[in-house]
């Protein structure tokens, strides 16, 4: 809400007693923003199984995050301002017209008051028709230039706030994956949405009311002192009580608010876990257990929170009395001053007016500290995501191939994801054009990892991968990944329509081809018995599919694409044994004449490879055909037996 | 909405008590500006310090007061409003502990946690807000008005002119704005939907290389809301000015008309003075009201989102008079159909005829989709059966003690939800009073001892975000020692074998056999390797059971059975 809407009430005549009290409510925020802070998500605790894809659910972080480089991040902010100088100019100049009308409202109204000093009969009507033509036409012009000031600002914050927001989802696309890996995606979306938004309340509304309050506080002081020195001095005697008093109720405050930001936090960490596992609470039956543990918490929040309002509560109050005293500390020494003839009962009016307009915007300022505060740590939140370091830091431009034919060499590849904890360890692997190698290992081998660097999510520690005879870091990084295909271990999918999702693929693609990926990855079926077929928008959460039917989809999205290499990370563990059956026959053909990795639970599905790697613990231990390392009889040997151990008894009806 | 002020009944007499003491506070500014008029009218006028300052004593002690009646107003509304706050609270998470999984189905996962969090927060904002504000504005308004009237009621003609106009003027602009937030919120919804998207499918964005096509698709969602937000909030700046311009003209006619009747002597200049104080109040006033309105109105969609929760009504819950307790495990479902609350077309399960023994296994076999999980989900009353009967040890599931039965029954789901907390006390889960004897006992059945004791911290080792992060398989396992710690009579393992190696999936298979020995186990698998030792093997498809028999059975009787078998050994076996 624009706080500036109650300025022109300032005009408040002569000595009546002003509406200080209410504009405390309204302009210092203190009810507002503060009663209850933002809410506090913590990460939640709930360790999920395999294939959880990141939970929708939003999470905030605090307001009471601090800045750390105050004067970097305004230069910066600065720079996206910048841009809209002229725009600014106007803004400047059109606060200072409103600020000028508010500033001599009050004068003039001590004079009309003036003009009817004489009483009965005497009131001088063509001077009080003079000032009161004067006041309309300021008042209207203040009026105009006030919603011009908001209206204007209003454009440069919005167009700064999407620029931020268009850099940061730029910086989005250009980051490593394994930026995500290592973030919640939770803490990204705050700095979006939160963070941003902090950002945009402190534009549209502090920059104005920057202007305005210093522009209010000289000119009222000026005017003050012009009046009367003896006043000024007097009215000053009350601030440093209500500075007092604001400030030892601030520090307990603040501290308040921040048990209650913490309790708050707690609290919904709790329910985000509990209500996220709440099936497994009742397989459980641990309701009660919950409520009461939710009890403890949230009596605890009950207590902080009660005494941060309490004291918030309080400063209002305070301000108000303080404000009356000052008020009938200048009535009557105001009043002694007219009966002894130094002033006039207008002046009085007037510097009641000015007293108020020029402790307001103290009062005010220190409010908007806070929201200040957060605004530019938002703003810092949003520059650290800006700065970190971009995947495309190669300065050449890389080699963009015409056509890429398969040829993938892995020579003694070394990896990790954190120092001293390898996962690859002098990998050699050779896929000819055309050829399929499958890969096989217990779960933490490293068998995805292999994907990750072959599509260049990560690079290599040591060692190289060559595509054609060509090191993938001379690539051009879209090139490679727009010739390989991918299926992936957690499908996802996108909130569109499924022929949208089966479009990403390739985005040129007719709806005929659509239908035709689709029904060799067979698909067909299943989509055409959805509501509205492939025009069915897909949940954000996936709800309205299971995990095998969203597999299809992405297998027909890879179809789609048609490339050159195709990955298949674990591609069809979500979907029964019989319907992979279908799928194979349709992934068989895909594979047909495209170089395949494979990656697979289930070891029936990859008999057929050119060749089937073994990795354990990092290593490629054992290689060659299915019939080559059952003879072997080592560790491809053990699984194979392990998983038909009864091999005899279940073929014996057959 | 009236849902919600139901919670606030247990405070009603601290709620009504605040703004009384609040009418202090406000009695005190409105008094205010009339003993300035009467030092201006008597102690000005007739030269009289004395009186100068008895009134101006007589305004301090007004301002006293005034701050004992608003500090009273302030702890009464806070103390109000935490309580409320943490009532409503308790209210929501009492309630959605009692939902059954159809409910929390119905109302997903994530929006439930955005409505216990985010929603309550809004609404106890929006009554702290109300209990501070909307009290004191109108107390303000009308005060104001009777002060005013009681100045000269001629003079207060010049209100009836404004008011109304101004009034008219807000509610236009109000009524203009208030569609044009809700369309703010919807962008911003999709804008966060792009986004979301973008950061949980990064990896598929980069394999694709979409990154220009997803960065139209957040520039026209960023466009869109910038756009909106632009419209709105300048429509809601309208009220500034509006506000101005109504209060500065009442101002200029009040000087004026205020001048005509000091002229002809029926108002004094101290009068005057005060009127003009009035109007600001009045006009001030007023504005609060509109500020509060657009808020209030804005936290309506929280409110009903919470009221939704509030009225939904749990489908299961334990009967009056329970019969039966669980005593031997024996799982009966007869002629049991089932679909989805308010799901068209084809039944869940058809007529499905099983029975599961004491002592032995039954394994379910099928494709995604087929019904599997819904079916077991009827054993602890997940869900009841729209047709037909789940019976254990002879009694119909739904004339039993839900807890007693919930109680006998270990399931472990598909997926494998852990909590933040110890290791040990995520088994205990299971049963709350284990004995650390148990808690091992369960966990090496599960064959998840060994692993468990390879941490440094063994079974106090932390799980969740400040602890170690467990493989799936891991996790699946922890899931099955936090089933088995409650010897429970019946054992439900629900496809949460699936990220277990073979040789440990063997090793549990025995180790199994021996715990549950005389209870009852019921599993869903795909393997069949996972289900071939069952002592009965029922094979659905689409809800019906299509095959049922032991493995040797049927291999010679079932060709749908035989088809998984061979699916799964590949084609050349065959």
């Amino acid at each position: 809400m624009d706080e500036k809407k109650t300025r022109g009430t300032e005009n408040a005549p002569s000595g009546a007693k002003g509406p200080i009290s209410v504009e405390a409510y309204s302009k210092a925020g203190y009810d507002r923003p503060s009663a209850v802070p933002p809410p506090v998500f913590q990460r939640p605790g709930v360790v999920r199984g395999p294939g959880f894809g990141g939970g929708p659910g939003r999470r905030f972080t605090s307001e009471f995050s601090k800045a750390k480089n105050t004067r970097g991040t305004v230069l910066r902010l600065w720079g996206y301002l910048r841009k809209h100088r002229a725009l600014l100019w106007l803004v400047f100049l059109l606060a200072v017209l409103s600020s000028a009308s508010s500033l001599v409202g009050p004068y003039l109204i001590g004079r009309a008051i003036d003009a009817m000093m004489g009483g009965k009969g005497a009131v001088d009507f063509t001077r009080i028709a003079r000032i009161g033509a004067m006041l309309t036409a300021i008042y209207l012009l203040g009026a105009g230039a006030s919603w011009l000031t908001t209206y204007y600002m209003t454009e440069v914050s919005q167009k700064t706030v999407r620029g931020l927001r268009k850099d940061l989802f730029a910086k989005v696309q250009a980051l490593p994956v394994s930026y995500f890996d290592a973030r919640p995606h939770g803490e990204l979306m705050s700095r979006l949405a939160n963070d941003v938004d902090n950002v945009d309340a402190a534009l549209s509304q502090g920059v104005t009311q920057a202007f305005t309050s210093v522009l209010s506080v000289v000119g009222s002081f000026a005017m003050m002192l012009w009046l009367s020195p003896l006043l000024t001095l007097l009215s000053l005697a009350a601030i440093p009580i209500s500075v007092a008093f604001t400030g030892a109720i601030s520090k307990r405050t603040r501290r308040y608010f921040t048990k209650q930001a913490g309790d708050l936090g707690e609290l919904n960490g709790f329910i985000e876990e509990t209500i996220s596992g709440q099936k497994v609470v009742k397989a459980f039956g641990r309701e009660k257990a919950l409520e009461d543990e939710f009890g403890t918490i949230s009596e605890k929040l009950r207590r902080s929170g009660l005494l941060a309002q309490i004291y918030s509560g309080m400063v209002p109050r305070v301000m108000i009395m303080v404000n009356n005293l000052s008020y009938a500390l200048v009535s009557v020494a105001g009043g002694i001053l007219v009966v002894k003839g130094q002033v006039s009962v207008g002046l009085i009016a007037s510097f009641l007016n000015y007293s108020r307009q020029f402790a307001r915007p103290i009062n005010e300022i220190a409010n908007q500290y806070n929201q200040l505060q957060s605004a530019i740590a938002g703003a810092e939140r949003v520059f650290e995501v800006l700065d970190e370091k971009n995947e495309h830091a190669e300065s050449e431009p890389g080699y963009r191939p015409d056509l890429v034919k398969g040829n993938v060499r892995f020579d003694s590849v070394d990896f990790s994801y954190e120092r001293g904890v390898p996962v690859l360890k002098d990998v050699d692997i050779d896929a000819k054009e055309g050829m399929t190698v499958a890969l096989v290992g217990p779960t933490g081998a490293g068998k995805t990892t292999v994907v990750n660097l072959l599509m260049r999510f990560y690079d290599v520690d040591a060692g190289s991968i060559r595509v054609d005879g060509r090191d993938i870091r001379t690539l051009d990084r879209d090139a490679l990944r727009g010739s390989i295909g991918i299926v992936l271990q957690d499908t996802y999918l996108f909130s569109e329509t499924v022929r949208e999702n089966i479009r990403y693929g390739r985005l040129a693609a007719t709806d005929d081809e659509v239908e035709a990926a689709a029904r060799t990855a067979n698909a067909d079926t299943f989509i055409r018995r959805l509501p509205e077929g492939y025009d069915t928008v897909l949940n954000e959460d996936g709800g309205n599919l299971s995990q095998g039917q969203r597999q299809l989809i992405a297998i027909a999205r890879a179809i789609l694409a048609d490339p050159s290499i195709l990955i298949l990370d674990e591609a069809t563990s979500s979907v029964d044994t019989r319907t992979e059956m279908h799928i194979q026959r349709a992934l068989l053909d895909l594979m047909q004449g495209r170089t395949s990795f494979v990656i697979a639970h289930r070891l029936s599905t990859i008999k057929g490879a050119d060749t089937i790697l073994v990795i354990k613990e990092g290593r490629i231990v054992e290689r060659g055909t299915h019939a080559q390392l059952m003879q072997a009889g080592g560790f491809y040997y053990g699984l194979y037996a392990s998983q038909f151990k009864r091999h005899e008894a279940l073929t014996a009806g057959v | 909405m009236k849902r919600l002020f139901g919670y606030m009944r247990p405070y009603r007499l601290a709620a009504l008590a605040a703004p009384l003491l609040m009418l202090l506070e406000v009695a005190a500014d409105l008094i205010q500006p009339k003993m300035m008029a009467r030092i201006v009218d008597i102690g000005i006028a007739n030269r009289d310090l004395a009186y100068v300052y008895r009134t101006g004593a007589g305004m301090i002690g007004i301002a006293l007061i005034g701050l004992i009646g608003g500090t009273g107003a302030t702890i009464l509304s806070c103390t109000v409003a935490a309580n409320y706050g943490k009532d409503l609270r308790g209210g929501l998470f009492e309630k959605v502990q009692s939902f059954s999984f159809a409910e929390l189905d119905r109302f997903k996962t994530a929006s439930l946690i955005t409505r216990l969090t985010n929603d309550v927060t809004q609404i106890q904002h929006i009554v702290m807000l109300s209990l501070r504000m909307l009290v004191r504005a109108p107390l303000l308004a009308i005060g104001g008005i009777i002060m005013a009237l009681s100045i000269n009621a001629g003079l207060a003609s010049v209100l009836l002119i404004s008011l109304p106009l101004l009034s008219v003027a807000l509610a236009l602009i109000m009524a203009r704005s208030f569609p044009m937030f809700s369309v703010v919120q919807k962008r911003i919804d999709k804008l966060n939907s792009v986004m979301r998207e973008n950061l949980t499918g990064a990896r598929v964005v980069k394999a694709f290389v979409r990154s220009d096509y997803e960065k139209a698709r957040f520039a026209k969602a960023n466009e869109g809301l910038s756009g909106a937000s632009l419209r709105a909030i300048r429509t809601v700046n309208l009220t500034t000015p509006a506000m101005m311009t109504a209060l500065n003209i009442s101002l200029v006619a009040v000087l004026w008309f205020g001048g005509v009747k000091v002229n002809v002597g029926s108002m004094s200049l101290g009068e005057v003075m005060a009127f003009v104080n009035y109007i600001t109040q009045i006009l001030m006033a007023l504005q609060m009201v509109a500020f509060l309105t657009v808020n209030i109105s804005r936290a309506k969609a929280s409110s009903d989102r919470l009221v939704e929760v509030l009225n939904a009504e749990a489908s299961i819950y334990s009967p009056k008079a329970p019969v039966g307790v669980p005593s031997k495990g024996m799982v009966e479902f007869k002629d049991v159909s089932f679909n989805y609350e308010g799901a068209s077309g084809d039944p869940v399960l058809k007529s499905v005829d099983v029975t599961a023994f004491p002592g032995q296994t039954l394994a379910i076999l099928g494709a995604t989709g087929s019904g599997k999980s819904t079916l077991v989900n009827l054993i602890p009353r997940f869900f009841d059966p729209t047709a037909g009967r789940v019976l254990v040890d002879g009694t119909d599931v739904r004339d039993m003690d839900l807890k007693a039965l919930r109680d006998s029954v270990g399931m472990v789901l598909q997926d494998p939800v852990l909590f933040t907390g110890t290791i040990r006390d995520n088994i205990r889960w299971g049963k709350a009073d284990a004995t650390d004897e148990e808690v091992i006992e369960a966990a090496r059945v599960a064959q998840a001892h060994d692993f468990i004791a390879s941490f440094p911290e063994g079974y106090d080792t932390m799980v969740g975000q400040k602890g170690v992060n467990l493989s799936g398989g891991q996790k699946q396992r922890l899931a099955i020692a936090r089933a088995l710690v409650r010897k429970p009579r019946i054992l439900v393992l629900d496809d949460s074998t699936s990220a277990i190696d073979m040789g440990t999936e063997e090793r549990l298979q025995a180790a199994l056999k021996e715990y549950m020995k005389g209870r009852t186990t019921i599993v869903i698998a795909q393997r069949i390797s996972s289900v071939m030792d069952a002592d009965d093997i029922i094979v659905l498809e689409d809800g019906q059971v299509v095959a049922e028999g032991t493995h040797h059975r049927l291999m010679e009787d079932s060709e749908v059975y035989r088809d998984i078998v061979r699916s799964q050994l590949g084609a050349e076996v065959v």
